[in-house]
């Protein structure tokens, strides 16, 4: 199966990756070959198997509802590359996500 | 050509637990920026989520109170995409498989009664919070991650609303199922309740449905209304131009009272969803259930119907006092204390709600107690104070939370009905009023009431009114 090269500049776009032609090229090819790989799982008799999210059947944990200390404020923002009044600082964002 | 609207919500709720879904940072609204953070929350790398038993637990009494299937299997998933206040790169979420499905909420819209589907109910985490700059720093958005990780419920109801009008009710009905649910503060200005609406329109008796836009920014019950009014009027106008309606989402601009379109950022809504692998799928076992089920507290409608049957009371009356938890407590105590609902109600929902109203209060944040209310108006029933004075005695009390007994004394507003007391007075004012009371006896009954007035102008209104009638009434036959 085939990706095309709109569709590596899509996923490309998504992830906020800049791509050159050559490696648009490259990974159309390289993507492919992934999504072969996945066709072949299909040949697989799957009747009356369902979906699996996950591989083992444990109950998922909970936590209590308590309150624990949170880190200061300097130490969440140390790794910012800029940053104001205990805010991370960015380019501006205009309108909402 | 006549058009119909179709509405569908999509509503957010911030859950009322004290920690974060996945985390142990405080929930705390109002705090320094970024000082309610932790690595889960930030997005650190290597970290592991940990569900919150409330946050679910909130989320399933919410379920319950609207009817939902439960799936006792739901599954989290990550919603993806890049803005500066989602730390991850992904929203954790749930898509397929959400915590409920299928339930429903009853409206009221000018006397007529209707079911609006919920299509689901899910847990997600909220997102940060970003604070735009401006003059030197309008170069910059400035990003505080305390509300990042917050629990949300989002409730997706079924397109069943045809009207601005029923749009209100749905968002007003389920918003007093959160508060009485004790869930969720439902603080539209401070964002704890979110509500965006998904509109179309379509020539009248048309079955399909016509291509919808999602509306968003509506942050207060008159912004829901007008932007849909704005919106439905814009879609009729392009169809009836000849145009098309661009499926887009559009914000509300409420200082313009227009909603704007936010096309070009359309692409991004590619969000390639897939199961959290960080997280097993929720449990939610059949004994926690019943136990939730039965800890469900009276909810408004039911306690409204219950307020009809049990005190007589009108249902307008009913869906007043039952509107807030703690209105409909008050009231109860306050007949149980003074058995007379239609006088209490009354009561309430023209003094009390008058002042709550003025300062925008709950009545649980009031001096007022029913203890004061029933003692007021027992005041009146023995006939120490007028219902007139009974209203100014009430504003006393109301803003200092003493006593009515106390506050008749101290303003000596005690009711003068002895005879001889008030005797003297209706003849000064006779005698005052020689040619009024010349008229009256020639057959202009009607002056009486004047009469009576001047009295009450010499007693400060304290004077008992039946009394000074028949003494009125001795003294010019
Ligand atoms: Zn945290």
């Amino acid at each position: 199966m085939g990706i095309t090269r709109e569709e590596v500049r899509h996923v490309a776009f998504l992830a906020r990756l800049e791509l050159t032609p050559e490696e648009e090229e490259l990974y159309s090819e390289q993507l492919a070959r992934i999504i072969d790989y996945m066709e072949k799982l299909k040949e697989l008799d799957t009747t009356g198997i369902g979906p699996t999210t996950h591989p083992i059947p444990t109950p998922n944990p909970y936590r209590e509802d308590k309150v624990q200390p949170s880190i200061p404020q300097e130490e969440a923002l140390r790794n910012a590359p800029d940053k104001e009044r205990g805010f991370f600082k960015v380019p501006r964002i205009i309108g909402e996500g | 050509m006549e058009f119909e609207a179709v509405i569908g919500l999509e509503i957010h709720a911030q859950l009322r637990t004290e920690s974060k879904l996945f985390c142990g940072c405080s929930t705390r609204f109002g705090s320094e920026p970024n000082t309610q953070v932790c690595p889960v929350c930030l997005g650190m790398p290597g970290v592991l989520p940990v569900l919150n038993r409330r946050a679910v637990e909130y989320a399933l009494k919410m379920a319950l109170a609207t009817g939902c299937r439960v799936n006792t299997n739901s599954r989290f998933a990550r919603k993806n995409y890049f803005y500066p206040d989602l730390p991850k790169g992904y929203q954790i979420s749930q898509y397929e498989l959400p915590l409920a499905e299928k339930g429903e909420v009853l409206i009221e819209v000018e006397g007529r009664r209707k079911r609006v589907g919920i299509t689901r109910i899910h847990l997600e985490e909220d997102a940060g919070k970003l604070v735009h700059g401006e003059g030197a720093d309008s170069r910059y958005s400035f990003v505080d991650l305390n509300r990042a990780g917050v629990p949300l419920i989002e409730i997706v109801t079924e397109p069943d609303i045809r009207s601005p009008d029923e749009a209100v009710a749905t968002l007003k009905a389920l918003r007093d199922i959160l508060l009485y649910l004790e869930i969720c503060d439902c603080n539209m200005e401070e964002g704890s309740l979110r509500c965006d609406a998904n509109v179309s329109v379509r020539p009248t008796g048309e079955t399909t449905f016509g291509t919808k836009t999602e509306v968003k920014n509506m942050n207060s019950f008159r912004f829901l209304r007008n932007a849909l009014e704005y919106e439905i009027k814009r879609q009729i106008e392009v169809i009836e131009e000849g145009g098309k309606v661009v499926q887009e989402t559009r914000l509300w601009d409420p200082s313009r009272g227009v909603t704007v379109s936010m096309r070009g950022k359309e692409e991004a809504h590619d969000y390639r969803y897939f199961p959290e692998p960080d997280l097993l799928p929720v449990p939610v076992e059949e004994g926690w259930l019943e136990e939730i089920k039965g800890g469900l507290p009276e909810l408004p409608a039911e306690k409204a119907e219950r307020f009809v049957r049990e005190y007589g009371l009108p249902p307008y009356d009913a869906g007043v006092l039952t509107a807030s938890k703690h209105l409909a407590l008050f009231f109860e105590e306050c007949v149980r204390l003074y058995p007379k609902p239609k006088v209490v109600s009354n009561w309430i929902m023209s003094e009390v709600l008058k002042e709550l109203n003025r300062e925008n209060k709950d009545i649980k944040d009031s001096s007022l107690t029913p203890d004061l209310l029933a003692s007021l108006l027992k005041l009146i029933d023995e006939g120490v104070i007028s219902g007139k004075i009974g209203k100014t005695v009430f504003e006393e009390v109301y803003r200092t939370g003493k006593d009515p007994r106390k506050v008749v004394e101290e303003k000596g507003l005690v009711q003068i009905a002895d005879r001889d007391a008030l005797k003297g007075i209706v003849e000064e004012v006779l005698k005052t009023h020689p040619a009024q009371v010349e008229q009256y006896r020639k057959g202009k009954e009607g002056l009486i009431g004047f009469f009576v007035g001047q009295v009450m102008k010499k007693t400060q209104g304290r004077a008992n009114p039946k009394v000074v009638n028949e003494l009125l009434r001795e003294a010019l036959s």
